[in-house]
């Protein structure tokens, strides 16, 4: 798409979990405000409610999703500078025909790598984003990748487990 | 060490029955629910800690757009919470900077947050009090006309008319005159950290009559907004709905002001309205950690007998109190479990503070008592040269040893003796070869000292209070469970749903559990004090045992043989030894019947639970960083229902304001401002993945006698040997007695002499 960014527009596009969406700017019902936040209209607007938001302060990586493949807090993020970007939210992993789960969540549920869940859609959204660019990744990998997400169940026992899990099928 | 292992789903991992939407996204927390013509409330705060408000005009906040009801003080309804009864919905008199001044209702939270701006307020100031000590002198600002001297009564109507409030028994004169070694001092655990879970609180609250009102929130025990509630709010048949709740850790029991804020807007507006609190909300106007501190003597012998303790209790519980004195009672009664002594003498005071109010978080009092109590303990055995695994594994609570609980009865324990779960975790920690005596590091690497420490907690909570449930038996062969039980991160939902499973010899995605509503199940006290094993399991199990001495009932004729001789499998009742000629439920109960059966468990406080915690940690004495290299905890449970479940309970110790608060978590309050200086993410401290001590959990399963699977909880409690442990060990390390919670790089510098503060 070309660069939008130095035109005025009344719209915008965005590609959440392969689904295209324009929306006008504005602040009635089903547009986008300028001040909203990507977190904001996937929640409200998309009713994409997966993408949780447990600080808003940008600093407990809940609300995190992929921005062209890149993980991002969308509470930090205002919708109106995804114009044109792929988006992928919890409710994009499992595969849309056959349904199946994406690995990770499979193995957070063989693990219980979750205890309240509320951070879980953040973490395995992270933790996506890491297996993507590295499908081998060490503990430390995964400790790092994942330091910025607040559990305070304390399950990342359990999730550097589950991930670890996947890692060890794929080199058998 | 295992009698019976034969289970099919008792003791195995298994899939938690929410898992796929958890995973997903589908999970449905306060947050996202939308009802129809839902407002959404906004709460105006005190920017001072203490004053009267002189005038408010909210005229335009009114005429602001989308707004749909603002209230004051001035025409709020007559509501009153706390213990006892004092907090208002808002009142004339704010009493902490966040005290809430006025509720907003408008279409969207941003038009409220707009009208927020719009309202007036012209305060008088008053002078404040942050400190317990101050705060009970005679000139002290008064933050309540009822209490004077800042000081609370002790009662608590539902434990009864002797609540426990102190503990003298003996004569501590004579004990101390038979004690080798003494130490007097004073304690102090007052970092008032936040349990922080994640989510932050919400309810949303609606009218269906004048009198009939329906709450759904983020809790992890829906009754409580129903039978705590209903006395404070004039009695309106309160519908309570739990929505899965983004952890709760005990603060989210119950959110007593967003639930009055919420029905107080939805009542003046007659529509839904939704009251979720922000994240610099949930710190400055949530749940936060008692305050406590401990003046007082301890007296051992040089065997480790305690023959005397003897002290003030002092108890910060800030603004008001939620249930101060339910965690001083139970406070008291784990301490007498952690410590066999025959001389006591300990006091207590509840104080009241111009700072954000303390409420209910796992460790409930217990915690607080003993990491204000401990670092005085440690002086004696630290004089007597005692091994603190001994010292501890002498005076934890045995079988036939007796106790004063909550209710100030005195109790005896039938539970079990749990040295052997005591010495198992020594030994995975390798105890013996890292204790090197008191004050000393068990290794010293450049300016790095490594030291060790031990601490232990037990509660007869378990047992505590009511649960009541049904089990229906349905014609297809599926169970459905009614028990009002939420989902805060336990897993007990399914947990419930492997006892029944067992129990009637079911595949476990047959057996289902109603939603967490006050309207369709029976009464349930919640999920507290580690009671869901015993207490909530059984009664499940006993109402599956009813429902199936029922259904055998039922299937007399059909089968031509007697109740007690027959049995049931996968949805088939035979003749015992003889499954291959069963007959179907529904041929049994019948297309169009269902089976049900009830069961009741009724309080028991005479099984104390257990819990030791093992910590190693590293302070670098140049730089006065403390790291927690390990942790071991050992406990005895029985038999374990569901081990991921148990796992993440134990891990839990790290969160929640547990362990960390030994290390970095705290609330910082000005005391220039009454201000708190950290209400958010990034300076309230926490710990990530990338600072992940070793973690190992010692788990004995030696059956015990509370129900059909020998079974006991220990999910509240593992947090609360964690701080004092890592006072001991950082002390080890650095070769200094510390002082203070969290042992923050400065406190440790000053300690070692290297900055003044």
């Amino acid at each position: 798409m070309a660069d939008r960014t130095d035109q005025r527009r009344d719209s915008i596009v965005l590609i959440v979990n392969d689904v295209t969406h324009e929306f006008g700017i504005g602040d009635h019902r089903y547009q986008v405000a300028a001040c909203d936040t990507l977190a904001k209209t996937l929640r409200e607007t998309l009713g994409l409610s997966g993408t949780k938001v447990g600080c808003n302060q940008g600093a407990c990586g809940s609300c995190t999703v992929l921005l062209d493949g890149i993980p991002i807090l969308s509470c930090m993020t205002l919708t109106v500078e995804c114009d044109g970007k792929q988006i992928t939210t919890i409710e994009g992993l499992q595969n849309k025909e056959t349904g199946k789960l994406d690995e990770i969540q499979q193995a957070f549920i063989d693990h219980s790598a979750f205890q309240c869940g509320f951070c879980t859609p953040g973490i395995i959204m992270a933790s996506r984003a890491l297996l993507n660019k590295n499908p081998s990744p060490t503990e430390t990998d995964i400790k790092d990748a994942l330091s910025g997400h607040f559990c305070r169940c304390i399950s990342h026992y359990q999730v550097v487990e589950a991930l670890q899990t996947i890692t060890e099928k794929k080199k058998k | 060490m295992k009698i019976t292992k034969d289970y099919r789903f008792i003791g195995k991992a298994t899939p938690r029955k929410d898992a796929a939407e958890i995973v997903t996204g589908k999970a449905t927390y306060i947050e996202d629910v939308e009802l129809p013509r839902m407002l959404h409330g906004k709460v105006l705060r005190s920017p001072y800690p203490h004053g009267l408000i002189k005038k408010i005009d909210t005229s335009r906040a009114e005429n602001s757009r989308g707004v749909r009801a603002v209230l004051t003080y001035k025409n709020v309804p007559e509501w009153k919470t706390g213990t006892p009864r004092h907090v208002r919905v808002l009142d004339k008199k704010v009493k902490f900077v966040g005290d809430a001044v006025a509720l907003v209702a408008a279409e969207t939270e941003e038009m409220a947050m707009d009208a927020l701006a719009h309202i007036e307020v012209e305060y008088e100031q008053l002078p404040a009090v942050y400190d317990v000590e101050q705060a009970i002198k005679s000139d002290a600002p008064q933050l309540y006309d009822e209490f004077p001297g800042n000081l609370m009564p002790l009662d608590v109507p539902v434990f009864g008319p002797r609540t426990l409030s102190s503990i003298v028994l003996g004569d501590v004169e004579k004990g101390f005159g038979a004690s080798d070694f003494i130490a007097e001092g004073t304690g102090s655990y007052e970092n008032i950290a936040n349990p922080l879970p994640l989510e932050p609180p919400g309810v949303i609250a609606e009218w269906s009559g004048p009198n009939s009102l329906t709450v759904w929130s983020a809790t992890q025990s829906a009754s409580w907004h129903r039978f705590i509630m209903l006395s404070k709010m004039g009695f309106p048949d309160i519908r309570t709905i739990s929505t899965q709740c983004g952890g709760s850790f005990g603060s989210k029991n119950y959110s007593a002001q967003p639930m009055f804020y919420a029905a107080a807007l939805a009542k003046s507006t007659d529509r839904p309205v939704k009251v979720c609190f922000s994240k610099e909300e949930h710190f400055g106007a949530f749940v936060l950690r008692l305050g406590s501190r401990f003046r007082g003597k301890v007296g051992i012998k040089k065997d480790g007998t305690v023959m005397a303790v003897q002290g003030e209790w002092l108890v910060d519980t800030g603004a008001f109190s939620d249930m101060a004195q339910a965690q001083i009672a139970v406070g008291l009664g784990e301490l007498q479990l952690m410590l066999k002594c025959a001389n006591w003498d300990i006091n207590t005071k509840l104080v009241c503070t111009n700072r954000n109010a303390s409420g209910v978080v796992r460790g409930f009092g217990g915690q607080e008592l003993e990491s204000a109590l401990i670092p005085i303990l440690m002086q004696t055995l630290e004089q007597g040269n005692i091994d603190p695994v001994e010292f501890f594994k002498k005076n934890y609570v045995k079988p036939g040893q007796g106790y004063y609980w909550r209710d100030g009865n005195h109790w005896v324990s039938k539970s079990k003796d749990y040295t052997e779960a005591f010495e198992r975790g020594a030994q995975t920690f390798g105890w013996a070869e890292k204790w090197k005596g008191w004050l000393k590091p068990s290794a010293v690497n450049n300016s790095k000292r490594v030291g060790v420490g031990v601490g232990v907690h037990g509660n007869a909570d378990v047992g505590e209070d009511v649960s009541e449930a049904y089990v229906r038996l349905n014609p297809d062969a599926t169970v459905t469970i009614h028990a009002c039980v939420a989902e805060s991160g336990m897993g007990q939902r399914s947990s419930l749903c492997k006892m029944v499973a067992e129990t009637l010899k079911l595949p476990l995605e047959r057996v289902n559990i109603t939603p967490p509503d006050s309207l369709i199940n029976p009464f349930d006290f919640g999920l507290v004090g580690s009671r869901g094993t015993y207490a909530v399991g059984s009664a499940v199990i006993s109402a599956a045992e009813d429902a199936k001495e029922k259904l055998f009932k039922m299937a007399e004729d059909v089968l031509e043989a007697a109740p007690d001789d027959l049995d049931s499998e996968d949805g088939m009742v035979f003749v015992k030894g003889s499954p291959d000629k069963g007959v179907p439920w529904r041929s049994v109960i019948g297309l169009m019947h269902t089976c049900t059966g009830f069961g009741r468990f009724e309080p028991d406080y005479s099984v104390p639970n257990f819990i030791a915690m093992f910590v190693e940690v590293e302070v670098d004495v140049e730089t006065g960083k403390l790291d927690l290299l390990r942790v071991v905890t050992a406990t005895d449970v029985g038999q374990i229902i569901d081990p991921p479940s148990l796992a993440g309970q134990l891990h839990g110790s790290i969160g929640s304001a547990g362990i960390d608060t030994a290390i970095f978590e705290e609330s910082v309050l000005d005391g220039n401002s009454g201000h708190m200086l950290n209400l958010n993410m990034m300076d309230y401290k926490w710990r990530s993945f990338a600072e992940l001590p070793r973690f190992d959990n010692t788990i004995l399963e030696t059956p015990i006698q509370t129900h059909r699977y020998k079974a006991i909880g220990v999910g509240e409690v593992s947090t609360s040997p964690g701080p004092s442990a890592v006072f001991m060990a950082a002390s080890n390390a650095v070769g200094k007695r510390l002082e203070g919670y969290p042992l923050t790089p400065d406190k440790i510098l000053e300690a070692l002499g290297k900055i003044n503060l």
